[in-house]
């Protein structure tokens, strides 16, 4: 581990220009970036530590929309009141992830952050990832990829996102705050994770200096019928080898709205607007959900390894849709 | 008060979880320094040159041992029986790069952290050659496994093609299972430390005096110039039974930086030079009568191994042992590989072997349509069946018996996907499982001091496994003195010799040792009390005296007594002091010796997602005498747990084209967390073996994982009709 400096922020304004320095990156809970230096992988010059400047609440907006700080904690929003009765598949996905120390830990804005677990990415002895290093090839396009992308992925690279969190986020439509001292800027969290193309060392549409601030979770019709699903290789501590947030407006028996989002299959949490439209305007059918599994997947190519996945997410789509529909 | 069977609290255990138990790296001493190993990055290969300049320039850096100036060591004799062979060692002699992580050199610095960033900053230049990283492809090129006492590489008994001709059904199947490596919580560490010629290693070892030989060996030193001690393992499963690489290079760094030198592994630098349960392919056929009866068995084994050294997982001992049939033949083969050199895993040979030979018995038991339960008591062995021996003792159908009972196997319907609820399939399987009970030579030291305490001593280990507290009791009861006053220690190499603690053998072992021991000191207690005219016991017989409590009495009038200390006082006030020494005799000779047990397992599977939980699993084992209630469920938990994790999780991939582990750490190497294991209902039988030691007990530490795999599988396919031969069972294979 090189040496680095260590900021201690005390509050936003503080952290914004501390961050404007050459080689400074933001620290939330440490879970993911610590772990990225001590393994040689990311080399930032100077920390700037967040966790004292505030922005870890979680509060009420108009309209019945919900603001969560970026320094919340993944626990702590997991248990708010307002996150569990208005979108419990937030609630359900924080849940499903890590372990509960590092839930303790890590922040929402770290978990947006979250680097892949791909294992070409986080060891240095491979000499091949576009992400850690620009054109030296991707390890796991020909290698192992049981783990990767069956969506969205280049031949530059095959690395999921592998955050629940974002899954939820992602069918909720949240909207990332951010802040530089050109001002603030709001992001939709469907343009907030970038596909790699020819550039996955850029996960994230974020500018160098930018401090992710808050959270924004638009008012929810979905909040009575809400389901994640996580398939892992193991019950708890375990990524996904595919996950599912599926959301449902149900008005008299017939869907008025559907959200979902995949997670575990592509670089960023996956959406498919038509999919989502097939199930409206209609009870929930086995047809429909066919239909919108198939749309949902469309284009999903398997490697060698993962070709399972195309089986295992449709499945996971039906299983959310229905627990959704049924959840109260 | 007997002790010896009670499930009293470890003696250790408020040490452990306060913090107060030192383990190997947590010794600091004067002026010393990190160590840090550069492991290789190729699998195979020469090291044409190192770039240490910028590494070297690094704050704290003190040296750089490479194989370019790392000390001569004295060409390696080969060793005195019992000690290990060296070539599997990486000590920085030459240039040779046999797998990827293997150690090639060591950074000594101030700090661990500042050692860590310089090896980052050694660049290593390699000429790479062809590497054989694919288990099938290896197999073009086998070799037969260097014979082990009682295990042989090929075995024939009986006529196995007339048996095979004969079968009413057949089975005939191939069987998987993975590299897997050991993973105990507290890695590998050493600290070393030299005085002129006199080394001290503070080592994480299940094998004190195994490391001790080994140093002396590789240095051409007395082995009496070295003091190996580890109090306290964080586990070790077989994986710090060996003494492997970081240890002599420890020393040598020490010895060149002149300097005592700590050098910890990192969890990712463990998938490598520490060794590894290999891959095997097993190839199992069987043939049966009509009524089940086996008329031929055969079992032949592939191992990987590496180009290092040779290591083959004895799969096939199991098969020559566990059930009887008319003919059998086993072989035992070795794929080589640029992998590092496998070693034994808890329980070596049946733990891979049971998945194979047990899956088979499953499907024969269908083929046959019989019950897996009645196929086996159909197949029951009242002898070995190999030499024809008695047993020592065995309660294998007693276990059977039993587990069948707890378990509510009775109810079950054998239809594949008979007993489905909503999405959940649900399933139940069985196995058999086995374990050679095992024993070593093995020396122990005991004192009654005056005060009427006593301490005994013995250079062996605990790996959480409970021998400190196990150990106590044994001396407590044979002194005749309550627990509280008997200290046990253990983890020296001052210490009387004890042998390694593996196999399943230290209770076995040492126990009788420590047995002996305290009682030839008590006996000389006795002696004391008899020659003592102020005695109560003055002229008794020593048959006529009991003792117990720190009391001695007569068993005639227990009134008539006498306190050990109050002796020791009246007789000089010395320690009273007696050795012994512990070995098996012929009893191997004369009696097949093993631990049996039935394990019984019911899985959820989810019919979508192919996800596989384990909600109960029922093991009941005959395992001679218990020394301790509460550390023996603990053992056999422990190994039904990692049974859990080797038939549904546990797998170390392998990067096909750098040899390199890619889940070489535990987020990604999967072992089961609590909410992957249900109940868990292990039990022992009642079993009296007169044969096997003075103690009456054959060793658990192993017996728990075997069968549990297997069992898994019988379940998962009860459950799905799905017969998985491959481990781990992982939801993509059932999708």
């Amino acid at each position: 581990m090189q040496s680095f400096f260590y900021d201690r922020a005390t509050d936003p304004a503080h952290a914004l220009r501390l961050g404007q320095q050459t080689g400074a990156r933001f620290l939330g809970g440490g879970t993911n970036l610590l772990d990225l230096v001590k393994g040689d992988v990311e080399h930032p010059m100077r920390l700037v530590d967040l966790t004292r400047i505030g922005l870890d609440q979680v509060s009420e907006t108009a309209n019945g929309a919900v603001r969560i700080g970026a320094l919340a904690r993944n626990s702590d929003v997991a248990n708010h009141p307002l996150i569990r009765q208005r979108y419990p598949l937030l609630s359900q996905a924080l849940l499903s992830g890590a372990s509960a120390q590092l839930r303790n830990m890590a922040t929402m804005g770290g978990n947006l952050m979250q680097r892949t677990r791909c294992p070409y990415f986080t060891d240095t002895a491979f000499d091949m990832c576009n992400k850690r290093m620009p054109g030296s090839g991707c390890g796991a396009l020909k290698g192992y990829n049981r783990t990767h992308a069956i969506l969205g992925a280049s031949q530059a690279c095959v690395a999921v996102n592998p955050s629940d969190m974002n899954v939820a986020l992602a069918a909720l439509d949240a909207v990332i705050s951010v802040s530089s001292p050109r001002g603030e800027r709001a992001i939709p969290i469907g343009q907030f994770h970038r596909l790699p193309g020819d550039t996955p060392q850029v996960d994230t549409v974020l500018l160098p200096g930018e401090m992710i601030t808050a959270i924004d979770l638009p008012a929810s019709p979905f909040a009575r019928h809400a389901s994640y699903i996580k398939v892992r290789d193991r019950a708890s501590y375990a990524f996904a080898l595919v996950s599912v947030g599926a959301l449902l407006d149900i008005d008299n028996g017939s869907v008025r709205g559907a959200r979902i989002a995949l997670g575990g299959v592509a670089p960023r949490p996956w959406r498919v607007p038509s999919a989502e439209a097939a199930l409206t305007g209609a009870a929930l059918s086995d047809a429909s959900i066919k239909r919108a599994a198939t749309l949902l997947t469309a284009g999903a190519v398997g490697l060698k390894d993962n070709q399972f996945k195309i089986t295992l997410v449709q499945r996971a789509i039906v299983r959310a849709l229905r627990q959704a529909e049924g959840s109260v | 008060m007997i002790s010896i069977g009670k499930g009293i609290d470890r003696l250790d255990g408020r040490l452990k979880v306060t913090g107060g138990a030192v383990y190997s790296a947590e010794h600091t001493l004067p002026r010393q320094a990190y160590g840090y190993m550069v492991t290789s990055s190729v699998p195979n290969g020469h090291i044409t040159g190192f770039d240490t300049a910028a590494a070297q320039a690094m704050p704290g850096v003190i040296a750089i041992m490479t194989p370019v100036n790392a000390p001569r060591l004295p060409k390696q004799e080969t060793p005195p029986p019992g000690v290990q062979r060296n070539p599997h060692l990486s000590l920085l002699q030459d240039d040779r790069v046999h797998y990827n992580g293997q150690p090639i050199a060591v950074v000594v610095a101030d700090t661990f952290e500042q050692a860590r960033a310089a090896a980052r900053r050694v660049v290593v230049r390699y000429a790479q050659e062809p590497a054989e990283l694919d288990f099938k492809a290896a197999q073009q090129h086998l070799r037969k496994a260097p014979s082990q006492p009682e295990k042989p590489a090929d075995t024939n008994r009986g006529n196995v093609r007339g048996g095979m001709a004969r079968a009413a059904v057949k089975v005939a199947q191939t069987y998987h299972t993975p590299l897997e490596n050991h993973n105990p919580l507290e890695p590998h560490a050493t600290v070393a430390s030299w005085d002129g010629d006199k080394l001290t290693l503070f080592d994480s070892t299940q094998n004190i005096s195994g490391v001790r030989k080994v140093a002396a060996q590789t240095f051409g030193i007395a082995p009496d110039n070295i003091h190996v001690v580890c109090k306290f393992i964080g586990g070790g499963f077989g994986s710090k039974g060996t003494t492997w690489s970081h240890v002599i290079l420890a020393a040598m760094a020490a010895r060149m930086a002149g300097r005592p030198v700590k050098l910890a592994m990192e969890r990712t630098q463990m998938f490598g030079p520490v060794g590894a349960r290999p891959m095997t392919e097993q190839r199992l056929q069987l043939g049966a009568a009509r009524d089940g009866k086996l008329t031929a068995q055969v079992h032949d084994t592939i191992c990987s191994t590496s180009f290092v050294d040779d290591f083959s997982e004895p799969c096939t001992t199991i098969t020559r042992n566990l059930y009887q049939s008319d003919s059998l033949q086993t072989t035992q083969r070795m794929a080589t590989m640029h992998l590092g050199v496998p070693t034994y895993m808890r329980a070596p040979g049946e733990s891979s072997g049971s998945f194979a030979l047990e899956s088979a018995m499953d499907e024969l038991a269908y083929a046959l349509h019989i019950d897996p339960l009645v196929l086996r008591l159909q197949n029951y062995a009242e002898q070995d069946p190999e030499k024809g021996h008695p047993y020592s003792s065995k309660s294998l159908r007693e276990c059977y018996r039993v587990g069948a009972e707890r378990f509510g196997w009775a109810r079950r319907n054998p239809a594949p996907r008979s007993m489905r609820v909503g999405n959940t399939l649900v399933g139940w399987g069985m196995a058999t499982a086995t374990y050679p009970a095992n024993r070593s030579k093995a020396k122990a030291s005991a004192v009654i001091r005056p005060d009427g305490t006593a301490l005994v001593t013995s250079g062996t280990h605990d790996m959480g496994t409970g021998a400190y507290t196990i150990m106590t009791q044994i001396a407590a009861d044979a002194f005749g003195l309550t627990v509280a006053q008997v200290t046990f220690d253990l983890g020296d190499t001052n210490m009387p010799e004890a042998p390694v603690s593996g196999g399943s053998q230290t209770t076995a072992s040492v126990g009788p040792a420590v047995h002996a021991a305290a009682t030839a000191a008590r006996d000389k207690v006795i002696a004391l009390a008899i020659a003592d005219a102020q005695s109560p016991l003055h002229g008794a017989a020593p048959t006529a005296i009991a003792s117990a409590d720190g009391w001695l009495a007569l068993r005639s009038d227990p009134s008539q007594r006498d306190r050990f200390s109050a002796i020791i006082a009246r007789n000089g006030g010395q320690p009273v002091t007696a050795d012994s020494e512990s070995a098996p005799g012929d009893e191997k000779k004369q009696y097949a010796m093993h631990a049996f047990g039935a394990v019984f397992v019911e899985v959820h599977v989810d019919a979508d997602f192919g996800t596989v939980r384990v909600p109960r699993v029922v093991g009941v084992y005959g395992v001679g005498k218990v020394m301790n209630a509460k550390t023996a469920h603990s053992q056999l938990l422990g190994g039904v747990t990692w049974g859990i994790g080797m038939g549904l999780m546990e797998k170390t991939e392998i990067d096909a084209r750098t040899g390199r582990a890619l889940n070489a750490n535990l987020a990604d190497y999967h072992v089961p967390v609590n909410a992957d294991v249900g109940m868990i209902d292990v039990s022992v039988v009642e079993e009296h073996d007169p044969y096997i030691n003075a103690l009456g007990a054959k060793g658990m530490g192993e017996i728990g994982i075997v069968g549990v795999a297997a069992a898994l599988a019988n379940a998962v396919y009860h459950a799905t009709g799905k017969r998985i031969r491959e481990l781990p069972i992982t939801p993509d294979r059932l999708v």
